[in-house]
């Protein structure tokens, strides 16, 4: 099977601290991997790589056999990969529908001048992600002063909206509280797994990584140190020692 | 699971109305008054350039300079007129639009790399530049002189100057109808509401695969578009062209009629126009000194009590109206 992501020998700095030391790795259609790693490792950093935010010194990222190494934000989000971020970005002035509207919009095309974004057709795909994300009930409801947990899964319905073969999450379950961690990432993993979405998540929560990821990837210094299941990957004395900082 | 929305529609049809009350009484009050007829078609123009601001300062833009547009509309009229031999009104209004709509995808290509005070700033400098010119420029524009721009005829027909006027408030209020709607259409969709986003969250805009770039420089457009055609009709109203239309305080009065009017629908910019233009008139006739303080007054009022303008105020009175 041919990897979705593909990357080379990827390399930033900065100043003095290296957040991408020559990372090769590969993910496979419908993997859900989990990134883990202490903080200040490159784990965001990488994200950021892939999705154009951050451009590499060196080195190469290849989507779907193409290359996407050094493109705009824009223009690998139309390519396919769509991204959810730690703190989420919401369009905090219009209602929790209007922001997953306004993504399918943009999937299909945001230069029509003339069609309402209330639109029967934007608001029935709308209304399907948000369904599939149990968002149904606040549709209407403003964002901006919604529980973290509620604004983590309209980030995620955001993206989700853009129909991405491959999406990236950096920190679902942060900010989150223990009593709603697994909720949430039951509510995120079950639409990932119906939808066939490959899946790439950074998280410091060993229970969640455990839990939901098929394989995991340890960052250290910018550079991957070890890679595999997670039953086998968690009970590394090395891993442990260097992610939870337990010898 | 079916969702019950706002109605767009409903929406839709609440601004026409408030379109047609404004037309009607922009239409109304010249009857009473004959002599208003030319303060409404003046503030028609204001306003359309104004709401060419509103639209920018959705985004989170705010240009001090878009008096530039209401002067190349203006300026390109009278050289049209003079140099081009057109001589007939609603292909001066097309042609006039159409080249600051040209001189707006121009500027704005470059514009739309700033945001915040810089794009401000670099608004407020090339007004500035463009008025530097008109003024010096004798020989071309007629300097500080300005140019005079004849009565045009309508539809080939050449009236005398009072049925012109006539003609020209009733074209107005039409144009605005039409132009209002227009852009209200426009700000309803997936492009006007990507504006707003931009100033709520460019990031995840640009994640969105939408370029913000794109977006500014259509409204950029769009706005220099209004502001030449407010300038076109100015142009005509008064029949003379002068480089103070381009000066900063023109695009200053422009931000504060958006803001006096408010920037959360279209009928604002017109609401705030026609306020600003019926109590400069009437100020000016009581009380010659000072209606710069009434209008200065009338702002603070607005700031402090009214966010959302004077159309924000109808929105206000219509929510209560629902919750009862």
């Amino acid at each position: 099977m041919n990897p979705i992501l593909s990357v080379r020998d990827l390399h930033i700095s900065f100043g003095g601290v290296k957040a991408a030391d020559g990372v090769d790795l590969d993910i496979y259609p419908h993997e859900f991997i989990a990134i883990i790693g202490p903080n200040g490792s490159g784990k965001t950093t990488f994200l950021n790589l892939c999705t154009g935010y951050i451009r590499p010194t060196r080195g190469s990222v290849i989507f779907e056999g193409r290359s996407i190494t050094n493109q705009a934000p824009r223009t690998i989000t139309r390519r396919g990969i769509a991204r959810a971020f730690q703190i989420p970005q919401l369009f905090t002035g219009h209602s929790l529908i209007e922001n997953v509207m306004l993504s399918v919009a943009a999937q299909h095309g945001i230069w029509q001048a003339f069609r309402p974004l209330a639109h029967e057709a934007y608001r029935k795909k709308a209304c399907e992600v948000l369904d599939l994300m149990s968002l149904g009930d606040i549709a209407h409801g403003p964002t901006a002063n919604m529980p973290e947990g509620l604004r983590k899964l309209t980030d995620i319905a955001i993206a989700l909206a853009l129909k991405p073969r491959l999406l990236l999450l950096d920190e679902p379950t942060s900010g989150v509280s223990t009593a709603e961690k697994f909720a949430l990432m039951d509510t995120i993993v079950g639409v990932l797994r119906a939808e066939k979405v490959t899946a790439l998540f950074v998280e410091h929560d060993m229970d969640v990584v455990e839990r939901y990821a098929d394989r995991v990837l340890v960052w250290d210094a910018g550079q991957v140190i070890a890679g595999g299941p997670p039953q086998e990957i968690l009970c590394s004395s090395h891993v442990l020692e260097r992610v939870i900082g337990i010898s | 699971m079916a969702y019950s929305g706002p109605s767009v529609f409903g929406a839709f049809d609440m601004v026409v109305w408030q379109l047609l009350a404004l037309a009607v009484a922009a239409m109304a009050l010249p009857v009473a008054v004959p002599w208003l007829g030319f303060v409404i078609t003046v503030a028609i123009g204001k306003g359309l350039a104004a709401l060419g601001v509103a639209m920018l300062l959705r985004g989170g833009l705010i240009s001090i300079g878009h008096a530039l547009y209401v002067a190349v509309g203006a300026y390109a009229t009278a050289f049209l007129m003079l140099s081009v031999g057109m001589n007939e009104l609603f292909l001066l209004l097309v042609c006039t639009t159409a080249i600051t709509m040209a001189s707006g995808l121009v500027i704005g290509a470059f514009m739309a790399r700033y945001r915040a005070i810089f794009f401000a700033m670099l608004n407020l400098a090339i007004s500035m530049v463009f008025f530097t010119l008109l003024s010096k420029l004798y020989n071309l524009t007629g300097g500080s002189d300005g140019m005079r721009v004849a009565t045009p005829t309508v539809l080939g027909v050449t009236l005398d100057r009072t049925k012109f006027d006539l003609v020209l408030q009733f074209s107005a209020v039409a144009l605005m109808v039409v132009v209002a709607l227009l852009i209200d259409r426009y700000l309803k969709s997936p492009l006007g509401e990507a504006l707003t986003a931009i100033h709520a969250n460019e990031v995840r805009l640009e994640y969105l695969g939408v370029s913000a770039r794109g977006v500014i420089l259509a409204v950029y457009t769009i706005s220099a578009a209004l502001a030449g055609l407010g300038g076109a009709i100015t142009a005509v109203a008064i029949g003379h062209v002068v480089p103070e239309l381009s000066y900063w305080t023109a695009s200053g009065q422009l931000v504060l009629i958006a803001v006096l009017g408010g920037i959360s629908g279209v009928p604002g910019a017109f609401i705030g126009a026609f306020f600003f233009e019926l109590v400069r008139t009437f100020a000016a006739d009581f009380v010659p000194d000072a209606w710069n303080a009434i209008v200065g007054v009338a702002l603070l009022i607005v700031i402090f009590f009214l966010p959302q303008g004077l159309y924000g105020l109808l929105q206000r009175v219509k929510m209560r109206k629902a919750r009862l």
